[in-house]
């Protein structure tokens, strides 16, 4: 460890702690707390939102149903778009949990402030700063593409790998490794960078000065979920058609 | 921590996020100018241009962003510190 890089414990203000964890033990598994206790508080703050909008619906949506329908009219069209009319609606609900949980989980680190909270060691964020997390969302996809490979074309799903000449075949092997790793790195470098660069600036100038850069973190964080969404979208869409036969309708 | 590891790791960590972030900048400057002229070109498809653009410039943006995480595991999680 770097120790001279660990932000300075005198200032808290802009405390920034990357790599201290709240341990918990759990069957001999060693966890990070701080991410669950988040995570949860996302999942259930989703819960209550869908449970709400949905306890007493109305013909003429308004309030809190009429914004939970332009979320799901958002998620179908992403699903849409990326699938195709006659394949999109078996996987809006995997596509639209990505999005909402991974865009929640961003948004909510940004702008709660965590701080207030103090833990004995490590700090509340979002739970997408945890490279944990981000990896077990990328393998999901990993899952959710071969599930839909497999059920479509049963064993035939191999086929693609040297379907065009087996030459490629290590390229479309490894293309599966490649998948999940950008994905979970992307979406993890994202937003720890987002939160280190306005910790960074909190620490130097911590009036008025970081605002503009948190409002592009709530923009990148947006257009991370949205890219994640799409491409879990993309992979099931490639899994499913296959390379050759595209017919885009 | 050996003074030369470390050194190596701070020098390391700066190198990989500042050539990484070469090739993403001139491929965004690419993008964003050719999102441009095509605005110019046929102003009523500007909204699904931008739309477009700023995925794209997202998944270009992931590429420095590589490099980073990289830096980050030097500086923060460096494996080689004993």
């Amino acid at each position: 460890m770097l120790n001279f890089l660990d932000a300075p414990h005198t200032l808290h203000l802009a405390s920034l702690e990357v790599g201290h964890h709240l341990y918990w033990e759990i069957g001999g598994l060693k966890v990070h707390g701080q991410v669950f206790l988040v995570s949860w508080f996302v999942i259930g703050l989703l819960v209550v939102a869908s449970l709400l909008a949905t306890r007493n619906i109305q013909r003429i949506p308004s309030g809190i149903q009429n914004f939970m329908e332009y979320a799901l009219e958002f998620v179908r069209d992403l699903a849409r778009n990326q699938l195709g009319e006659k394949e999109y609606r078996p996987w809006v609900p995997f596509i639209g949990t990505l999005f909402l949980f991974i865009f929640v989980s961003n948004w909510s680190g940004a702008l709660i402030p965590w701080k207030l909270i103090k833990l004995p060691e490590g700090e509340l964020a979002a739970p997408t700063n945890d490279i944990n997390t981000t990896v077990a969302l990328a393998l999901l996809v990993s899952l959710a593409y071969f599930y839909a490979g497999f059920s479509r074309k049963g064993l035939g799903y191999f086929a693609k790998y040297i379907q065009p000449t087996p030459i490629l075949l290590p390229i479309a092997i490894l293309e599966d490794f490649t998948k999940p790793l950008s994905l979970s790195f992307r979406l993890f470098g994202n937003i720890l960078a987002d939160e280190l660069v306005v910790a960074v600036l909190v620490l130097l100038v911590p009036l008025f000065v970081p605002l503009p850069v948190m409002l592009l973190g709530l923009f990148t964080s947006a257009i991370q979920a949205l890219v994640f969404a799409t491409l879990a979208a993309a992979y099931i869409h490639e899994a499913i058609e296959g390379h050759g036969e595209e017919e885009h309708g | 921590m050996d003074p030369i590891v470390s050194a190596a790791s701070v020098l390391a960590a700066a190198l990989a996020i500042g050539l990484a972030a070469i090739g993403p900048g001139i491929g965004q400057g690419n993008a964003a100018g050719e999102a441009v002229s095509g605005i110019a070109r046929q102003p009523e498809a500007e909204g699904k241009i931008r739309g477009t653009l700023l995925l794209t410039l997202a998944f270009m943006e992931s590429l420095t962003i590589y490099g980073l995480v990289i830096a980050l595991v030097l500086l923060f999680a460096n494996p080689f510190a004993s």
